[in-house]
């Protein structure tokens, strides 16, 4: 017997191509189907029925769309004040209405849609989105709360249309769509400028296309071919441009696109030349046209966003300098570093900030009780330092003196220029990183000890060379303790003013918290030179971007004392979300799926789960089974795989096909639940004369 | 009947000289000057302290791994007869006499030494040839890194040992399978995966990636077993069961194991209880049980209390009041009740009792027969020493603006009444007219007025709150936290009448008695939960490395520098042997793609039994290398160069594969091939060269001087040591 490690997973491979593109294909394409005349002969006196059920197939979805849009709009405009994550997605919408440069730790594609709506329904930027609650009064916001509608109401005619063509079951396909319509977290969600809707469009889109692509599949390289397969890659680009976790609707393309080219690739009837050439066909559509459509969004979000604005400072030095009203923009500075020169040393890990120094102390307890230093990430005076020799206090600025500029591993003191103190360290550990040495200012009109020299170092350079403003990556390294300065990232508490710790490292790694860059320079004796050569090019300028959000996104964790939802909580509906609202004079949305949908879809999973496992089993004792029980199989585990890994409300139950009765269970508990998507006034739920009273089912439901 | 009486008795063994030698050679390497250096090495002072608690049977904690590996090295102590009397806190310092340095060094030593015979078993066992095997092992035994990691009190080559048992008794078991299912010697081998698997994970937590790799192996294996229609269904599901048992249960059996020895060697109290609940602190002897030993169970109305919080981040703490009031202004300008002070205090006081009241009475003692409080029940919390009551409104608090002031009311006249009722939600009752019990119930204090949780924000306070911590009403009580979660740890029903009397009681200690015992799996799971999430500090240290640096040996550790001459030792791979078996695997992983497709489009360059082999060892071996290797890019804690070291094992074994691939497959006439093996043996005293250059290093026994050890430094980013001074 030939083993079953070769034999038994090609086998399985081929089984979902049987079911998809065999005999069911033919009936889904109907009209289009020219592949056999004979077969078509035979069956034309079914022509008219076929005709007229296609008809009833657009009407339905027709129906579907109608109900979809009808659920969606209705009572769009209320509330009419800011909704929870309004106020950041609006706000950012406006930034791009106006112009400013703004950080956030999502790609910009969903916002700067959502700043188009804007823009085209004639929303002018004004409005502050300060927080939520706030009223929008006579502000033009239903432009974009529409378009998110639009975005969401399409999901479920997307959602019809790929039951129709993974199951080919009428039923299960309406059922799909009443469950999503009825679906009250959907609804919500879709109803409010959030990037939600946006995100689950483009996941939907991208699914659809890849299923309408699998069922050409059995005529490569026709025109619908070439359409779906791109517009697939299409919607991956926009799904991955509004979030990052659109990362995972590219894994399963990815998944079905590299078991689909690996049955092409096993078929020997097929050349190679013919296989690369359907390679090739996919590294286009789905990675090369991608790539260029999400960088294409931010070369369009730089292109746009010109104006200096709130989110500088987490950008480097020679990224600001593109921005008008920046003080980096158009500015010219001289070149290399000389004494006397006054400057902001800014630190290379993105998002420290600038070295920074202030009037006040380290609280007792905490180290020597000296001059605060930490790093800080917005402009200030307090930011300036003033480069001097460590044996003579001279003014190395009077005239009469030549100019004499640093070089690499000259012994220097940095006098700060607020205070007139000297950046010292010494042998006292730092206030949160107990490991390093605490860093501090010190001495009176720059008069301090052997604590306050520094080595400049500029890294992989030749010793002797002078330091560039911007360019050079220096290192400063204590030359008492031979530690290096640096800031360990990490928050100080009140008494710093919530401003990141400064410390001096004993371990010498390079790591680029420890390295630094001069930003500002003003030295009067020296020439000027202008920045503009500094200019990063647009690759550089994308990958500083990414980096920056990838350290914001690390930051969003939340402390161990606060309630967080966990992931477990999502399936089972444990909890929802105030939207807006919580007394009961208030107008409240609370954002809650609705469970009757949500808990039969835990149950259509496991029963799939099972069914799927005992099918597997009995296959593999070589039970032999019906064909369509297979297809069905394996196109439920391809959405079962678009539920686990999108985790949205893609998988819908395909089990319980036809159960009409279901469908009216839906429908009803959408008209019990649906108060809290349209919102409420009135009594909370306790209140047995609340419309939701009794319909607490949870106890974590706080509506 | 007694056919075998016909037939004498036969005994025949097969010692496979190889293996005899290996053993022989690795137990040399491993422990010779075992006790050479007699001072503490590098981590010896980490795992040092834990064998002196085990040795004085107190209860420690810690995060770092399972139970199992501490509880081995202890063995070795327990062995030597150490009484635990050392104090471990410096690399470097000298063992007093009382130290048994060589037994406590055995363990790791001999498990390292095994590893190379192991070595050879695991390849013979795959299908190799004798030479391959012979390769694998000698590898093994040259390689510096595994050989300084085994010499020492340390548990990387405990859970080698443990990786390469559970990989090869899986082989043993499915070799025997074709032949002789269900056999003793099946049965041996299969119960011994299991057993070695959950030995890996009881070492360290790591294990569990080994672990894993064998469970989906047998995965594959039993799903094969199905497809097979010879067997009968009731065969087939026999063997299922089989494998479950070994795999499943009788490794979870063991890690419970591990624990209740664990928590059954170390019984008495320590200095890490505080972590711990106060029920598990109460089943230890000493310490809380001393204290609570005689308390009444059931809280009563006038019972005397100290409410802990249970969820005890940033530090374990109890309620906590005292005279001083808050600030009318803070720094930020906003304002406050000015009322009086309530923290959580992380010490003992006597500022931290509360006495239960009933609202509807007056007196604040417990009546005869006492009335217990029950879950649902409105009391109020009176402060001991200042008679104040609990109290929460609608006031910002001082570090969370979001939620309510909490504090003890101060009647001022100004319009603000005092909200002091609370009722009691006991979060563990077993039915709705639970009791509160002290200790065991975990109880939430909701505020009746505003519905607000009492809640430990873990925010400190500034100096005008004595840097205790701050204590709020959560009004959004969404869900369950175990920061809004308190119990009672002392108690005693009040006695006294008046407020002196009542001082001179609560500065008395409480006695009485009712004994309580938690249960051992309610200890095990929180011993687990605690060690899961017990938080390492400071994550950076000189000598740590990220993941990157391992692969091309990029990084080394400084272990212990002779006090006075240079010698010294440091954790330092043999350069050649790293670098092969990378590129070795980087070659594996090329072929297997490139044979995969071929394979797909009909084309057989290797014949099945030889692809089988190569698949399986490739499974095994770089599959190995891969899950002991890619999840630290994932870990947050600080990483060592030691931590590759399981993986480097696996890879090490696949080197040979690749080999011996070569030389029987890509080498086409016998002229390549005596090429080839003439080069191999070139690179085998290559590497046998490095390993005596960098011997010195990892024995320590040497002293070089400053330019020979310059000359050592290989890389720019090996910290070798070098005197300044001699």
């Amino acid at each position: 017997m030939p083993p079953a490690v070769g034999g038994g997973p090609a086998r399985s491979e081929l089984r979902p191509r049987r079911g998809r593109c065999g005999p069911q294909t033919a009936r889904v394409v109907g009209p289009d189907e020219t592949a056999k005349p004979a077969a078509r002969s035979r069956k034309r006196p079914g022509w008219g029925s076929r005709h007229f059920e296609a008809a009833g197939r657009w009407a339905l979805l027709a129906l579907v769309t109608l109900l979809s849009f009808a659920t969606r709009f209705h009572r769009l405009d209320e509330p009419p004040h800011v909704c929870w994550d309004e106020t950041h997605f609006g706000k950012m919408g406006s930034y791009y209405i106006n112009r400013t440069f703004f950080f956030d730790v999502h790609p910009p594609l969903g916002k700067m849609l959502i700043g188009l709506a804007g823009y085209l329904s004639g929303y002018d930027g004004t409005f502050l989105f300060q927080k939520p609650g706030d009223k929008y009064e006579h502000h033009n916001y239903m432009g974009m709360r529409g378009f998110c509608a639009f975005l969401g109401s399409l999901l479920v005619p997307f959602a019809y249309l790929i039951v129709l063509e993974l199951s080919n079951s009428l039923p299960a396909a309406l059922l799909t769509a009443a469950l999503l319509t009825f679906d009250t977290g959907c609804l919500t969600l879709s109803q409010y400028i959030l990037l939600d809707p946006i995100l689950m469009f483009f996941i939907m889109a991208a699914m659809l296309s890849m299923v309408k692509h699998n069922s050409c599949a059995n005529r490569p390289f026709s025109a619908p071919w070439w359409f779906w397969l791109s517009l697939t890659g299409i919607n991956l680009a926009g799904a991955l441009g509004v979030k990052f976790v659109g990362l995972f609707i590219i894994l399963q393309v990815g998944w079905n696109t590299i078991s689909d080219l690996w049955h092409l690739f096993g078929d020997l009837s097929l050349s190679v030349v013919t296989v690369g050439k359907h390679l090739t066909a996919r590294i286009l559509c789905l990675i090369v046209l991608p790539l260029t459509l999400y960088t294409a969004t931010y070369a369009v979000h730089f292109m746009v966003l010109n104006k200096s604005g709130p989110g500088d400072g987490f950008f480097s030095s020679a990224f600001q300098a593109r921005l008008s009203g920046n003080n980096l923009h158009n500015a010219s500075i001289p070149e290399h570093l000389a004494y006397g020169s006054v400057i902001t040393v800014k630190n290379l890990r993105m998002a420290i900030g600038y070295l920074h120094s202030h009037r006040h102390l380290y609280p007792e307890g905490i180290g020597a009780r000296q001059q605060q230093v930490t790093t800080y990430l917005h402009k200030d005076y307090n930011n300036l330092w003033i480069i001097k020799k460590h044996n003579t206090n001279a003014d190395p600025l009077d005239p009469s003196l030549p100019v004499e500029f640093v070089r690499h591993g000259d012994i220097i003191r940095l006098e700060h220029k607020e205070t007139s103190r000297n950046l010292h360290s010494h042998y006292h550990e730092a206030p949160l990183t107990r490991k390093h040495y605490q860093v501090t200012g010190y001495g009176i009109n720059g008069t301090g000890d052997s604590n306050d020299f520094w080595r400049i170092e500029v890294v992989n350079r030749k010793f002797g060379n002078r330091i560039k403003v911007l360019r050079s990556r220096i290192r400063l390294i204590h030359l008492v303790t031979g530690c290096v300065l640096g800031s360990s990232g990490k928050v100080l508490p009140k008494w710093g003013w919530e401003q990141l710790e400064v410390t001096c490292t004993p371990y010498l790694k390079e790591t680029l918290n420890s390295i630094w860059n001069v930003e500002d320079h003003i030295n009067p004796k020296l020439p000027n030179i202008s920045l503009d050569v500094l200019q990063p090019s647009f690759p550089e300028v994308l990958l500083e971007s990414h980096m920056v959000m990838i350290r914001g996104n690390n930051g969003l964790k939340p402390k161990d004392n606060e309630f967080t939802s966990k992931p477990w909580h999502w399936p089972v509906n444990y909890q929802g979300l105030r939207f807006s609202g919580i007394n009961d004079t208030d107008f409240r949305v609370y954002l809650l799926g609705n469970p009757v949908v949500w808990w039969l879809n835990l149950l259509s999973i496991a029963l799939y789960l099972l069914l799927g496992s005992i099918i597997a089993v009995a296959v593999q004792r070589g039970a032999h089974l019906p064909a369509e029980v297979e297809g069905i199989l394996w196109d439920t585990l391809l959405r079962l795989w678009a539920w686990s890994l999108a985790s949205s409300s893609l998988a819908r139950g395909l089990y319980v096909v036809g159960n009409l009765s279901l469908l009216l269970g839906t429908a009803y508990s959408f008209y019990l639940f649906h108060p809290l998507a349209y919102g409420m006034v009135g009594p909370l739920a306790q209140d047995p004369r609340s419309p939701m009273a009794g319909l607490r089912w949870l106890e974590s439901w706080d509506f | 009947m007694l056919g075998f009486l016909k037939h004498p008795v036969v005994v025949t063994a097969d010692i496979n000289l190889n293996v005899v030698a290996l053993t022989a050679m690795g137990l040399l390497s491993r422990l010779w000057q075992l006790s050479y250096p007699r001072a503490v090495v590098f981590d010896e002072v980490y795992y040092g302290q834990y064998i002196s608690f085990y040795m004085k049977r107190i209860f420690f904690l810690d995060g770092s791994g399972p139970p199992f590996g501490h509880m081995l090295l202890a063995l070795g102590g327990y062995l030597g007869g150490f009484d635990g009397n050392f104090l471990w806190n410096r690399i470097g310092a000298e063992y007093s006499s009382n130290v048994p340095v060589w037994s406590l060094r055995l363990l790791p030593a001999l498990t390292g030494a095994l590893s190379v015979p192991m070595a050879y078993q695991i390849l013979s066992e795959l299908g190799f040839s004798h030479c391959a095997a012979m390769g694998a092992a000698l590898l093994m035994l040259i390689e510096n890194a595994l050989i300084t990691q085994s010499r020492l009190m340390l548990l990387e080559s405990v859970l080698i040992f443990f990786n390469l048992l559970a990989v090869l008794s899986y082989l043993k078991f499915s070799n025997s399978q074709k032949q002789r299912p269900f056999s003793p010697s099946w049965w041996f081998w299969l119960t011994l995966t299991g057993v070695a698997c959950s030995c890996a994970v009881g070492v360290k937590y790591v294990g569990v990636f080994t672990y894993l790799l064998v469970l989906a192996v047998a995965g594959v294996h039993a799903w094969h077993l199905i497809g097979d229609r010879s067997l009968s269904n009731v065969s087939v599901l026999c063997h299922l069961l089989a494998r479950a048992a070994a795999l499943l249960v009788v490794p979870a059996a063991m890690y419970l194991l591990f624990f209740y020895v664990h928590l059954s060697l170390v019984y008495r109290s320590g200095p890490h209880d505080q972590i711990m609940s106060s029920a598990f602190q109460a089943s230890l002897e000493g310490g809380l049980a001393r204290i609570t030993q005689g308390q009444p169970l059931e809280v009563a109305y006038g019972s005397q209390v100290t409410l802990k919080n249970v969820f005890g981040k940033p530090v374990p703490c109890w309620l906590h009041s005292h005279q001083s009031t808050y600030p009318m202004i803070y720094e930020n300008g906003r304002g406050s009740s000015h009322q009086q002070q309530v923290t959580c205090y992380p010490f003992k006081d006597v500022n931290n009792w509360w006495i239960v009241k009933d609202p509807g009475r007056h007196q604040l003692v417990v009546s005869n027969p006492p009335r217990p409080v029950r879950h649902g029940d409105v009391v109020q919390l009176v402060h001991g020493m200042t008679t104040r009551f609990l109290n929460t409104h609608d006031v910002a608090a001082p570090l969370s603006p979001h939620s309510q002031e909490v504090s003890c009311y101060v009647d001022y006249n100004v319009s603000m009444p005092s909200q002091n009722l609370w009722r009691l939600d006991i979060v563990n009752r077993d039915s709705d007219a639970g009791v509160w019990k002290t200790i065991l119930s975990e109880v939430r204090l909701v505020h009746v007025n505003t519905s607000a949780v009492l809640k430990l924000s873990g925010a400190h306070l500034p100096d005008w709150g004595f840097r205790q911590l701050e204590v709020v009403g959560e009004k959004l009580s969404r869900g369950y936290h175990e920061s809004t979660v308190w119990n009672v740890e002392e108690h005693r029903y009040g006695k006294s009448q008046e407020q002196e009397e009542r001082e001179v009681e609560l500065h008395s200690p409480t006695q009485m008695d009712v004994h309580r015992n938690l249960s051992f799996l309610a200890r095990f799971l929180e011993l687990q939960w605690r060690m899961l999430t017990a938080k390492s500090d400071g994550s950076e240290h000189k000598y740590s490395s990220s993941p990157l640096d391992w692969v091309t040996l990029d990084t080394s550790i400084a272990y212990w520098l002779h006090p006075r001459t240079s010698a010294q030792i440091h954790l330092l791979g043999n350069v050649v042997i790293w670098a092969s078996a990378s590129l070795a695997t980087a070659v594996y992983t090329l072929l297997f793609f490139w044979y995969l497709l071929r394979r797909r489009r009909k084309i057989c360059d290797l014949p099945e039994d030889s692809w089988l082999r190569w698949v399986l060892a490739g499974a095994l071996c770089a599959g190995g290398w891969a899950v002991n290797y890619v999840p630290f890019f994932l870990m947050e804690k600080t990483l060592f160069l030691y931590h590759y070291l399981p993986a480097l094992t696996f890879q090490i074994l696949l080197l040979p594969v690749v080999l011996q691939h070569i030389s029987d497959h890509l080498c086409r006439t016998q002229l390549l091939r005596s090429l080839f093996s003439a080069l191999l043996v070139a690179w085998y005293s290559c590497a046998c060269h490095v390993f005596n250059t960098l011997r010195p290093l990892t024995y320590g026994d040497k002293s070089l001087s400053p330019s020979e050890l310059k000359a050592l430094r290989w890389k720019d980013s090996w910290d070798i040591l070098i005197r300044k001074y001699q």
